[in-house]
């Protein structure tokens, strides 16, 4: 790989792909445009769950396919709350990411003796019970869902409630999340993680078991992506199954192998673009789809390595 | 709980395994020997059902129908097989799933564009119309009675292809081991058409049957994708036996808890509270029998041995 390239993907990517969004209240304020505000704030709260995949997915190789389970955990656990009258963000955010840890905690334990593609059906199937668990919950609307009436509290601030103070709070946590979790993966414990990813046998052999390396990255995905269905709960003041659906773990699942993965700020740029090309194309043409599916098969069979590895100067070895 | 309705569900369990089987079957082989995912197995299903409809329209016949939607459904993945599938053998699993999923997302847009987002079916042909009696007070229809057989006939085609013929050893050795065959001179491109072509043309089949029984819409395909790969990990890739027994158990446990879970709740349970669990647990039941298995048998029930 070049020089020039792999700084300009590793580095300058990221920091333009950050500036852009920092400008978009700027930008909202200056056309005056609040739905693109309120349209970029539901992308970045993805994003923060597409990062989290890209932790455990491109630097760990598990490929989890019920990852939409913690945004419902988290959004739930919000939701529930505010159903009992405790709208305090301090109460409620540790309780979402608390929750979303243990049922990691949990179904990694369990789903991390498989391997594979049976890896990809287990998580299934634990995001599948946690989705009809929600289903069943009658008292806080079922199938249906739940509409809060209003966005979290901290303290006497309008932090939540007003829409550009929360648009930043969303990215300040996508940035945080996204700085954290690329120094973990350079340190020792990311280096565990990738190493397993190409040879257990050789761990073993030098006296690592990288299971318990697995399970404590599985849980600090879940947790991260509880703190994005938090969000979630209060972006759209609605929760429902659907956010645990399988459909939903497989659109952030798209949306980081469209990016690239393994470097974190490419499931960011696979986020921004997934719901941005639907959001536009499908205001072309209410079949955009047959526009959008050709368009990822494109991507596979032109660039390896998704969004991130179409831009020039990549390396073809 | 009445005998005759445990009767009439085991049936329908049984029948919904067999099209189970018919969308598994194509996609563990497509896996197992090519080691390519393919999430386009479940929209091939619904193409099938759609050809069924176009044939239908076409030559007002079910029987002329059949295989020529049959053929169509062929055509249709050899066509994608030279386009798209053929290019990703060698790509990354994630790479397929990717791709898939686009194909995925246009298949379900040109049906609807075709044919319109509202729901379209077949009927039944005269010659299967009506229900025999199967026992006293107790009627079945003779379509779904006949699916049943053709299901379990294919089942026992299939078997003898794989296990008694050349193509159906290649097919097995392919499973444990690919290069190994594409180095013994078996050309393994060619293999992979026929494999390819002959899941998708099952995939279809069942979308044909499944056509005058069950409505025909956009997005059909998706569910019982899920299903079949839950099928296919119980399993255990690779394996038609393990397809034919998984998809049966799957499709007795899915329909029997729908109808059961609730009542049995009811015995456990204060009856408002047993409305609201039954029915989860019902849905839940496949993929808490899948988790179980897997936790025991990482590999499935009947893992086919790869060097």
């Amino acid at each position: 790989m070049t020089g020039t390239a792999f700084l300009f993907r590793n580095r300058i990517v990221p920091i333009l792909l950050f500036a852009l969004l920092a400008l978009v209240p700027a930008y909202a304020a200056f056309t005056d445009d609040r739905f693109i505000l309120l349209f970029v704030t539901r992308i970045l709260v993805l994003a923060i769950a597409a990062v989290s995949l890209d932790f455990i997915l491109g630097i760990g190789a598990m490929v989890s396919f019920g990852h939409a389970a913690y945004l419902g955990l988290g959004a739930y656990a919000v939701g529930i709350l505010a159903d009992s009258d405790i709208w305090a963000a301090w109460i409620s955010f540790p309780v979402a990411i608390l929750i979303s840890g243990l049922f990691a905690l949990v179904t990694g334990a369990i789903s991390l003796r498989t391997r594979g593609v049976y890896f990809i059906m287990i998580t299934l199937a634990f995001g599948q019970m946690a989705y009809f668990t929600a289903t069943s919950l009658s008292a806080y609307g079922g199938d249906d869902g739940l509409t809060l009436w209003s966005r979290s509290e901290f303290f006497d601030t309008g932090l939540f409630s007003d829409d550009t103070s929360f648009y930043y709070l969303v990215f300040g946590v996508l940035l945080a999340v996204t700085l954290l979790l690329k120094q973990i993966a350079g340190s020792r414990f990311g280096r565990v993680l990738k190493g397993a990813k190409q040879s257990e046998a050789r761990l073993h052999a030098i006296g690592i078991d990288p299971y318990r390396y697995r399970l404590a990255a599985y849980v600090i995905a879940g947790m991260i992506a509880g703190l994005a269905g938090a969000l979630m709960a209060n972006q759209s003041e609605f929760v429902s199954p659907a956010y645990m659906s399988w459909q939903r773990s497989g659109e952030i699942l798209v949306m980081v192998i469209l990016g690239g993965l393994g470097s974190l700020h490419g499931a960011i740029l696979g986020a921004v673009a997934y719901l941005s090309m639907e959001e536009v194309l499908s205001g072309y043409t209410e079949h955009w789809r047959l526009i959008f599916g050709p368009l990822l098969i494109l991507v596979v069979l032109y660039g390896k390595g998704g969004l991130l590895g179409l831009i020039k100067g990549g390396d073809k070895s | 709980m009445s005998t005759t309705l445990l009767a009439v569900q085991t049936l329908n369990g049984m029948q919904l395994g067999i099209l189970l089987f018919l969308i598994a079957a194509g996609l563990t082989l497509v896996f197992g020997v090519m080691d390519f995912i393919n999430l386009a197995h479940g929209v091939q299903y619904m193409l099938g059902a759609y050809l069924a409809v176009a044939a239908y329209k076409l030559t007002g016949s079910f029987w002329l129908a059949l295989p020529l939607a049959l053929l169509a459904a062929l055509a249709c993945g050899l066509l994608l097989e030279f386009l798209v599938f053929r290019h990703l053998y060698d790509r990354d699993h994630l790479d397929q799933v990717l791709a898939t999923f686009g194909v995925i997302l246009f298949l379900n847009e040109a049906v609807k564009v075709i044919w319109g987002a509202a729901p379209l079916s077949v009927p039944v042909p005269e010659l299967l119309n009506g229900s025999i009696r199967l026992f006293e007070n107790f009627n079945y229809p003779v379509y779904r009675v006949a699916l049943l057989g053709t299901g379990l006939g294919v089942a026992a085609l299939l078997y003898v292809l794989v296990t008694r013929t050349r193509v159906g050893m290649l097919v097995r050795a392919g499973a444990s081991n690919a290069p190994m065959v594409a180095a013994l001179g078996v050309n393994i491109r060619r293999l992979f058409m026929i494999v390819f072509g002959f899941g998708a043309m099952l995939a279809g089949f069942a979308g044909i049957m499944a056509a005058p029984i069950l409505s025909v819409e956009p997005g059909m395909g998706d569910n019982l994708l899920i299903l079949a790969f839950v099928v296919i990990v119980i399993g255990g890739i690779g394996s038609i036996r393990g397809a034919f027994l998984s998809a049966l158990l799957i499709g007795l446990v899915d329909t029997l808890g729908r109808s059961f879970a609730t009542d049995i709740a009811r015995m456990l349970l204060p009856p408002s509270a047993a409305n609201d669990v039954g029915p989860a647990i019902a849905s839940m039941l496949i993929y808490i029998l899948m988790a179980g298995v897997l936790f025991f048998r990482p590999s499935g029930l009947f893992p086919v041995r790869t060097a």
